[in-house]
């Protein structure tokens, strides 16, 4: 179950975050953020709920705008590109939400095609066919191609919204609490397709989560989000070892003695 | 505990509410405003949906087709019926096809099947653009390079613009025979007889002003709908809430047209 080794590119930034800032009414969610992703790297945003993590990556896709600071995902900023720039750049992005977000009208099969239809014109049917089929084995559920949503389990679900993210080949990932509510087993099957994505896509993720054996076993570097800022970031490792109040509980809860 | 602090404010005292209340109103009167600005920049620029307004037309004349069915005919009959006493006593028997005609053709056939269509139709777009929202399936649509605005909020208010009317066409055709089988019923009119009074007090402008009182109302409708939904807030309350709301305000609208294109109607005459 160890990670094999990343190849990252510490001179290329594909996501490249500066002096963010973003509050909701009163309550600053966000309090000058700095991060750098880089090429071929998992990196895991660990924080406690309500930190803004999940903000943090609606900026990253444009969904929410930023009051303050900037935003530069493969080398163009988000904050200042034209609509359809946006939209040429959403499609090279991969997002699966917290809840998964699947189209509940629709068949996992129909689901999938969704991107695909929608933004590859001229694409033939078996061509749709091939690409559906290709990344459901990739996350092991090729028997739920016509099933609905509502058939499907959590875990399930979490993953058809992961093959539908990978179908348009996306050279960024970001993973919203990936493995929130599932079975341990479920959680290590995840992290395992997260860590395959990244190997056989050559993809460059952030990964939000509470779960710390997710944080291990996927992440090439994490960062905590406290108080509205990054104050801790690096290894595994270097991150929980200290006696911080704030960050202690995060590593006691989850490994007990 | 410095996040709790911040977050938790004191209780709004009663004056503060009503002002809340009332810049509220007019904050949301802003935002239709804006989102009904925003369905006509974005409805005239191509891609143009076809196919999912083509669905949703279909999903709109399904979703009420029965009911109207049912009501109309019911309304048809039942208007019939209790207008010939009155008739009668004035010895006008014979203007009773005459008076169903102007009765459903003016006023009962667009009104009737746009609350109809606001109760079965707007409803249910209020109800599943609000889970869309919830849910974030609307925020998956436009990361992943959709325009949900576009495919989902100007697809429905075109079918439901479209559509209405040729239902409320349709309601109209059943209304009148509701009626023609009560009068054919009682004082044996011939269908030819019946039809020949029906179409004799009509004018264009009935035509006219029921045709854009039903388009009015489609877009209404939809509109309305669309907007509940879209903008619904987070969580499932919300979409019960849009749902809800949906109806109430569509139906509330829908009255209030009909009373100003009748009055505008009227100046024609
Ligand atoms: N659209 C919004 N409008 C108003 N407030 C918002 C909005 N989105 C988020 N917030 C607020 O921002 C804060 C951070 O929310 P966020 O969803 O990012 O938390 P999170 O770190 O993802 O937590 P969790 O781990 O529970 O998912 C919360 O206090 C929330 O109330
Ligand atoms: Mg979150």
């Amino acid at each position: 179950m160890k990670k094999q080794p990343s190849h990252i590119d510490k001179n290329n930034a594909v996501i490249s975050i500066r002096n963010l800032k973003k509050s909701f009414a009163d309550y600053d969610v966000l309090r000058g953020i700095d991060l750098d992703l880089y090429q071929g790297e998992n990196l895991v945003v660990l924080g406690r709920s309500g930190t803004g993590k999940s903000v943090l990556i609606k900026l990253v896709s444009g969904l929410l705008k930023p009051d303050e600071g900037s935003i530069e995902v493969l080398g163009k900023d988000v904050t200042a590109i034209s609509d359809r720039e946006l939209q040429e750049l959403r499609i090279r992005i991969g997002f699966s939400f917290q809840n998964s977000a699947l189209y509940d009208s629709m068949t996992v099969r129909k689901n999938l095609e969704f991107p695909l239809v929608r933004n590859r014109k001229g694409i033939t049917r078996s061509e749709i066919n091939t690409s559906v089929e290709t990344v459901l084995d990739a996350v092991g559920l090729s028997q739920t191609i016509n099933q609905m949503p509502s058939e499907l389990s959590g875990g399930q679900r979490k993953r058809i919204g992961i093959a539908r993210t990978l179908i348009l080949n996306p050279e960024i990932m970001l993973y919203d609490e990936p493995t929130a509510g599932l079975d341990p087993i479920t959680c290590i099957e995840i992290n395992e397709l997260i860590n395959e994505v990244q190997q056989r896509f050559h993809t460059s993720s952030i990964i939000i989560t509470h779960d710390l054996t997710c944080a291990k076993m996927t992440g090439d570097r994490i960062a905590m989000l406290l108080d509205g800022q990054f104050q801790r970031t690096g290894t595994f490792e270097e991150v929980f070892d200290t006696d911080d109040s704030r960050v202690k509980p995060f590593y006691d809860y989850n490994f007990i003695e | 505990m410095d996040t709790i602090k911040s977050t938790t404010r004191p209780a709004p005292s009663r004056l503060s509410k009503i002002r809340d209340k009332i810049s509220g109103f007019f904050i949301m009167m802003y935002r239709v405003y804006a989102f009904i600005l925003r369905f006509f920049k974005e409805v005239f620029v191509p891609p143009y949906e076809f196919k999912e307004v083509l669905r949703q037309c279909y999903e709109v004349g399904v979703r009420s087709f029965t009911l109207i069915s049912l009501t109309g005919f019911i309304v048809g009959v039942i208007f019939t019926k209790q207008s010939r006493p009155s008739l009668t006593e004035f010895g006008a028997t014979s203007w009773l096809p005459s008076l169903v005609s102007i009765a459903i053709m003016r006023a009962l056939a667009p009104l009737v099947t746009a609350l109809i269509a606001a109760g079965k139709v707007g409803s249910s777009i209020g109800a599943e653009l609000g889970s869309m929202r919830v849910t974030e399936q609307i925020d998956a649509m436009e990361v992943s390079g959709t325009k949900p605005f576009k495919f989902l909020v100007c697809t429905r208010v075109i079918a439901t613009t479209i559509t209405i009317p040729i239902l409320a066409t349709y309601t109209a055709f059943i209304a009148l025979l509701g009626g023609y089988l009560n009068v054919s019923q009682n004082e044996g009119t011939s269908y030819s007889a019946f039809m020949e009074q029906v179409f004799e007090p009509l004018t264009f402008i009935d035509f006219y002003a029921s045709l854009i009182k039903s388009l009015v109302f489609g877009f209404t409708i939809g509109i309305v709908g669309c907007y509940q939904g879209y903008n619904s807030t987070k969580g499932t309350e919300g979409v019960g809430k849009a749902a809800n709301g949906a109806v109430v305000t569509a139906m509330f609208i829908v009255f209030i047209e009909e009373v100003l294109i009748v009055q505008m109607a009227g100046w024609f005459r």
